[in-house]
This record gives C-alpha cells, sequence and structure tokens, in this order.
C-alpha cells in the first residue's frame, strides 16, 4: 500500500494492523521516549485547502514524534483553492521531494488525483476530502471503541454502532460505515431521510429514522456535526426539532447500555446535535479520540513511509499561502 | 468544379451503388467528355454525411477551446457534413449579429454547412425571449433555438417560445435540467454518488421537465425537441407522448448509449458531463428507445473544453466532451454491432431523421440532383482513439485508448472531397 486515499485501501488485517500498530506507538510514548527517529530525513508535508486545526495539528504531532520533518502548506482561501491549483501545487511539492502529503480539500476525489496523476510521487494521505472519505477519523474512532469495548485487539465482532445525523454530508460517516463493517461490527445510520443520501442501501448499514428507537441496542453512538447552514437548503425545518429529534441529550444517554460509549468527531454544535451534559459526560470518550488520533497517525505515517528511499533536510517550515 | 465517379461501395443496405458527382450535386450520368476521378470504394459502405444538431463550437468567445474551423476539421473528420452551432459562445448567439458571423464563419471554411442555433432568451437568463425571429430571418435562417447549457426552466417562458417560433415552422430544442434540483450536481445521483459524497443529479430534474414541455407543447401544439435524453423515464415519457400525438422529437448522446456514472469512481473529470452518465439500465432503456423510434436522433453534444478546465479537481472540472470524430463508431457500436439495429437504420438516425427535424435541405440522403454530402466508411475497419490525434482543438474524449469499429474514409461536402482519412490519423483538406 502507497497511498491512505479510503478506507477500501486497506484490507481487514491490515486495518488491525494500522490499529495494532497505533496501540504499540500509544504504549511506548507513555513511557519515557517520546520520539521515534523513525522518519528522520523524511519530509512530510501539510497541505490543507481548508481549515482544520485539530487534523493539522494531529497529524503534524503524529510526524514529529516519528522525527519527520513537517511543511505546513495552507492554501485555504486563496485563488488555490480550486481549479488547475491542485497540479502547480502538487508540482511544487514534488520540486521540495515531499515525501508524503497528507491533503485536507473541499473536493471529493481530490487526494485520488494527487496519486492518480503523475503530478508527484510521494504517497497521499486523504485528511478528508469533501463529502467523500476522512480514513484516518474512521481508523481512530475504531481504535477508541477497541479500546473501550473490544479486548484492545482483533476486530469489533458482535458490536452495534449508532451513525446519527448528516450523513448525506459526511465523509466521516463514510469512511466509518466502511471500516467499522469491514471490522465485523453492524452499523445503524440514524437521520432524517433528508441527510441520508440516495443509494444508502447499497451501503450494507442498516437506516433509522428514529434515534429513540435505537438508542438502547447500541454499544456506541457517533454524533456528526450538523452545519446550521443546512437549515437554509432545507435539510430539516428549525434546529430545536433537529435537536429534538436527533440530538444526544441526558435523557437519551440514561437509556443507553451500561457500558456503551459516546463520540464525536468534533467540532461540536453543542446543544444542537449533542447536548454539553452528554458531551462531557462520563461516557464520553470525544477527547480521548483527539489523543487516539495522534497515534493512529503515526502509525500511518510509520506503515506507509518505512521502507521508502529518505531526502534529506531538517526543520519545520511554515508556508503561507 | 470536380467530377468524380464512386463505384463499388455499398449502400445503407448492403446493395452496390455507384454515384456520380458533378457540379457538387450527385448526378445521374455524368456530362459527356468529363474525365472524373474513379474512386474504387470496394469494401467501403457510402452514406449520406451525418448532421449533428448538437454542436458546440465555442466560437466567439473560447477559440481556445474550438473554432468554427477546427470544429468542422473534427466534424467531417467523424463523417458530418452538417453540424449545429450551440449558442453557449460569448457573447452568446441570441441576436441576428452573432448567428450570421457564425454561420459565415462556416461558410467561408467550407468544409460542412454550419447552422446555428440561436438562443431561446437573451443571455440564455430564461426571463426574456431573444429576437428569435430576427435569427430567423437573418442569412442564418435559424430555425433551432436553445439555451443548451441552462433549460428554459420558467414554464411561462417556455410556452411563449415554442408558440412563437410557429410562426417560421420553429423548434425548441430543450436542454431539460430543473435548476432548483440540481444545484451544485456533480453526478448522477444513486449508489454511485453515494459512495462517492459528489452531489446527486437526480433522473426527476431531468424527467420532471420533459413531462412539463410534452403537456406544453401538446397546449399549444408546437415541435417540441428534446435535447439529450439520458434516463429510462424520460423515454418512457417521450414514448407515451408520441402515442399520444405530441410533436416531440429527442435525441440521444454516443456517451450516454456507452458509458455508465460508474466511470465517475475514478475522479477523472473527463467523464464529467451534463447531463451526467447515468446508470447501466438508463443506458439500456435508451439503447431500446433509440431502436425503437421514441428516440429520433443520435447527436453528439459536441463540448471541447481546454486541458486546464479537465486537468484538476472534479467539482471544479467543466462539463462536457468532444464526440463528433467517434460518434459514429460509438453508435455503430452500441447499436447496429449489438444488434439492435441495422446500418439502414443508424444511418436514419444520424443523417435523414436529423436532417428532417432541422429542415436541413440537400443533407440526410444520396438523391440525384441533390447536393453530395457524403461519406465513404470501412465498416471491417477498427482505429485506435488517441485524443493528441483529434482534429477537434480540445481533447477531452472519454474513448481515449480504446478500439472502435468502423473508419470514416471519404467525406464529400457539395462535392468537394473535404476529408481523406489518409492514415491512421488521417487529415483534412483545405
Amino acid at each position: 500500500m502507497k497511498h491512505l486515499l479510503s478506507i477500501n485501501d486497506l484490507s481487514k488485517d491490515e486495518a488491525i494492523n494500522v490499529l495494532d500498530t497505533a496501540g504499540e506507538l500509544s504504549r511506548l510514548s507513555e513511557g519515557t521516549v517520546k520520539k521515534f527517529p523513525t522518519l528522520r530525513g523524511r519530509t512530510v508535508v501539510n497541505l490543507f485547502f481548508e481549515d482544520s486545526t485539530r487534523t493539522r495539528i494531529s497529524f503534524e504531532a503524529a510526524a514529529k514524534r516519528l522525527s519527520a520533518d513537517v511543511i505546513n502548506f495552507s492554501a485555504k482561501g486563496s485563488s488555490l483553492s480550486k481549479g488547475e491549483s491542485l497540479k502547480d501545487t502538487a508540482l511544487t511539492l514534488q520540486a521540495m521531494g515531499a515525501d508524503a502529503v497528507v491533503i485536507r480539500h473541499g473536493a471529493s476525489g481530490a487526494p485520488h488525483q494527487l496519486a492518480r496523476q503523475q503530478w508527484m510521487t510521494g504517497t497521499v494521505i486523504n485528511a478528508g476530502d469533501g463529502t467523500h472519505e476522512h480514513p484516518t477519523q474512521a481508523l481512530l474512532d475504531a481504535f477508541t471503541i477497541r479500546r473501550h469495548l473490544g479486548q484492545d485487539s482483533g476486530d469489533l465482532q458482535g458490536l452495534r454502532i449508532a451513525i446519527v445525523g448528516d450523513v448525506l454530508h459526511s465523509r466521516v460517516a463514510r469512511s466509518n460505515v466502511l471500516l467499522l463493517q469491514k471490522l465485523g461490527a453492524k452499523v445503524v445510520l440514524i437521520a432524517p431521510p433528508t441527510l441520508l443520501p440516495v443509494g444508502v442501501a447499497s451501503w450494507g448499514a442498516e437506516v433509522s429514522y428514529s434515534l429513540d428507537a435505537e438508542i438502547e441496542s447500541v454499544d456506541a453512538i457517533m454524533m456528526l456535526r450538523v452545519q446550521r447552514e443546512r437549515m437554509d437548503d432545507l435539510y430539516f425545518p428549525t434546529e430545536r426539532e433537529y435537536s429534538r429529534n436527533f440530538g444526544l441529550n441526558l435523557e437519551r444517554i440514561n437509556r443507553m447500555k451500561s457500558d456503551a460509549i459516546v463520540m464525536h468527531p468534533g467540532p461540536m454544535n453543542r446543544g444542537l446535535e449533542i447536548s454539553a451534559e452528554s458531551a462531557d459526560s462520563a461516557r464520553s470518550v470525544i477527547v480521548e479520540q483527539v489523543a487516539n488520533g495522534v497515534s493512529i497517525r503515526m502509525a500511518v505515517l510509520y506503515l506507509l513511509l518505512s521502507g521508502t528511499a529518505r531526502s534529506e533536510s531538517n526543520s519545520t517550515i511554515e508556508v503561507g499561502v | 468544379m470536380n467530377t468524380w465517379k464512386i463505384e463499388n461501395a455499398k449502400n445503407s443496405l448492403g446493395e452496390l451503388q455507384q454515384i456520380f458527382i458533378s457540379e457538387g450535386l450527385v448526378v445521374q450520368a455524368l456530362p459527356t467528355g468529363s474525365q472524373p476521378t474513379v474512386i474504387n470504394a470496394e469494401g467501403l459502405h457510402i452514406l449520406p454525411g451525418f448532421v449533428d444538431l448538437h454542436t458546440h463550437l465555442r466560437e466567439p468567445g473560447r477559440e481556445d477551446a474550438e473554432t468554427v474551423l477546427t470544429g468542422s476539421q473534427a466534424a467531417v473528420a467523424g463523417g458530418f457534413t452538417a453540424i449545429s452551432a450551440m449558442p453557449n459562445t460569448l457573447p452568446v448567439a441570441d441576436t441576428a449579429g452573432v448567428v450570421e458571423q457564425v454561420f459565415r464563419l462556416g461558410k467561408s471554411h467550407g468544409l460542412c454547412d454550419v447552422y446555428p442555433i440561436g438562443a431561446v432568451t437573451i443571455d440564455q437568463k430564461g426571463t426574456h425571449l431573444a429576437e428569435l425571429s430576427a435569427m430567423n430571418q437573418s442569412e442564418a435562417r435559424v430555425r433551432i433555438f436553445s439555451d443548451d447549457g441552462h433549460c428554459v426552466s420558467d414554464p411561462l417562458v417556455m410556452r411563449r417560445a415554442l408558440e412563437y417560433v410557429k410562426t417560421f415552422d420553429g423548434l425548441i430544442a430543450q436542454h431539460a435540467q430543473d435548476p432548483r434540483l440540481t444545484e451544485n450536481s456533480q453526478m448522477n445521483e444513486g449508489e454511485i454518488s453515494a459512495r462517492l459524497g459528489l452531489k446527486g443529479w437526480p433522473a426527476v430534474a431531468e424527467e420532471a421537465i420533459i413531462a412539463r414541455d410534452v403537456l406544453l407543447a401538446e397546449h399549444v401544439d408546437s415541435r417540441l425537441h428534446i435535447c439529450h435524453l439520458t434516463t429510462a423515464g424520460g423515454v418512457e415519457i417521450v414514448r407515451r407522448a408520441k402515442e399520444r400525438g405530441i410533436k416531440v422529437t429527442a435525441e440521444v448522446t454516443p456517451h450516454h448509449l456507452l458509458l455508465t456514472d460508474e466511470k465517475a469512481e475514478s475522479y477523472d473529470p473527463v467523464f464529467k458531463v451534463n447531463p451526467p452518465l447515468r446508470t447501466n439500465s438508463d443506458v439500456i432503456a435508451l439503447r431500446e428507445g433509440l431502436a425503437d423510434g421514441t428516440i429520433d436522433i443520435i447527436a453528439t453534444d459536441h463540448a471541447p473544453h481546454p486541458n486546464e478546465a479537465k486537468d484538476c479537481e472534479w467539482s471544479a472540472a467543466a462539463f462536457g466532451m468532444v464526440g463528433l470524430e467517434t460518434a459514429f463508431s460509438i453508435a455503430y457500436l452500441t447499436m447496429v454491432q449489438s444488434g439492435l439495429m441495422t446500418l439502414a437504420d443508424l444511418v436514419n438516425r444520424m443523417s435523414g431523421a436529423p436532417a428532417r427535424i432541422g429542415r436541413y435541405a440537400g443533407h440526410g440522403e444520396i438523391k440525384v440532383n441533390s447536393p453530395a454530402n457524403v461519406v465513404l466508411v470501412d465498416l471491417a475497419a477498427t482505429w485506435h482513439v488517441e485524443r493528441e490525434h483529434l482534429h477537434s482543438k480540445s481533447k477531452n474524449t472519454p474513448f481515449h485508448g480504446m478500439e472502435l469499429p468502423g473508419v470514416i474514409k471519404k467525406t464529400f461536402h457539395n462535392g468537394a472531397l473535404v476529408y481523406e482519412n489518409l492514415d491512421s490519423r488521417g487529415g483534412v483538406k483545405k
């Protein structure tokens, strides 16, 4: 495997290997060693066409703990964020000798083009593309679920996991549906029909329009961010109505299985899809998801880059465009 | 003027046919004393030149993508002797001045007849009718009007347009796409779009407009033409409308007869087109509709774009594919080699029927004392589509790398040899 563009790039065994590697790196990091020399001399570029502080910082921390040189390339908001710029940016990165490019882009498929066109030769890691996929988010979610509900090893057989909210526009949902099912879990998508894609039946997941009907039977519940602008596009009538039917609150939390966990990929709209009490409740593993993100991204960088050729340079460079 | 004797060719029915060309016309016999150039067309078919009712030539305004000249060169290389220039140029062809300019450019190049299509509404904005009558009375004699690229979505504007063009036997060619249902849409809405995270383009957005417009055409007793049909539901609506006697005609593009939305899985924008590639069951329905006559014609929707418009992310890329040079081969592959149609029926869908719908005199049949618009085709040969070898100025073909049946060997326009395939690449005369 050279690139991580989609969860479909991973077999079940490869996915479990990523989780196991992340677990190992996480255990080592908890000891005295905070930094590994593994990727010394390699250059990792964070190419972010969209704002995403948490994902960028997570990748940056992961690369630095593996001793890679990190370049942050932010192209958000400029004319570079569309059209031929992707090609020109890729050519620039190629000239700089990037070993890996971590790309966040508003257009679905942009990482695929970066990987498949002959613009650059480095490894491409999808850090979220449009409404398509966000594979490292799904991996860190699976890792978190496994820690809490599995034996911290193996797959997720026998678990039932709900993904609630704006599935239609969610790259997190798409990657999670693929990965959780690959790992043997049952997935139920809970949303109003307006926020489910036509064609969702082919995903193999259950679909439900009622959070209340499912809340008692799930082992983990993943709340998706709902953008307030969606209301203007007629996806739901009002925030209050959405929140009433699909928001997670204490009343619903109290009906969950005793060991069930609450997840959210962030950033949260407290009071819309998740109440503040729910986000801060004992079931919430939201902060832990962030910590696990670094371990997962270390594992992905390590597995994709170890064994490839090295370039030489030595510092962190900020490139603002 | 050249005189020609073409012998040993077969016509679309497979019968041996010998024709004479003199003074630009097909003639019964050559004048005494003339010394014709003799073409031994053994093994070739002689067909009436193809007629395209849906071509984007980009001139004026986007000469970086195509010009009337390069588009005409592509046309004759594809066996077309008449093409129809869509009005979405810069400026829009919504006045007599612009349509006359395009018409004259076509005429001066002399490779094929270029019939401008006028915009229905001013600047294709969909609100005020353009001067349709002025365009009809111009030298270009415009008879077909379309806001192609945009739908005439306002039902009242569409009704008025349908009524108004009756004064000169005009035709409104509708790009059926409900704008509200397709805002920012990127590809067919279905399983593939759900998986790829590309905004869906529902079939109903096309079908709802077709249904509305056939009813409008019935109500005001006007001629309606549906551009680039792509859905099984659309075929069914047109079929029922024809059964009710509504004066509706419809076209399908070669790419919609072959390709499906699975092509989007590559995220390669060469497969991004408006209307989008649909599902396999739609492709089957389109082929059946074309075979049973529900769909009257094949039209290319030849849509050239410069490299940078396709060398980018899917959502940033332009919609459209070039198609003039591959149209006959794709049609022959999907309709005749598949056993759905005879060669004669296909030729009617690509020449006779479009000439009748557009009222393009001198096209659509090989007839004594008519202009010699004919094409010689080798149906037994195949060719390799190489995008860099296309005559079109733009290279955005979705068929690059394919081996296709049916090689256009020679194209005659008004008795002049305007295209001759000299090698695998071919060459354009003039």
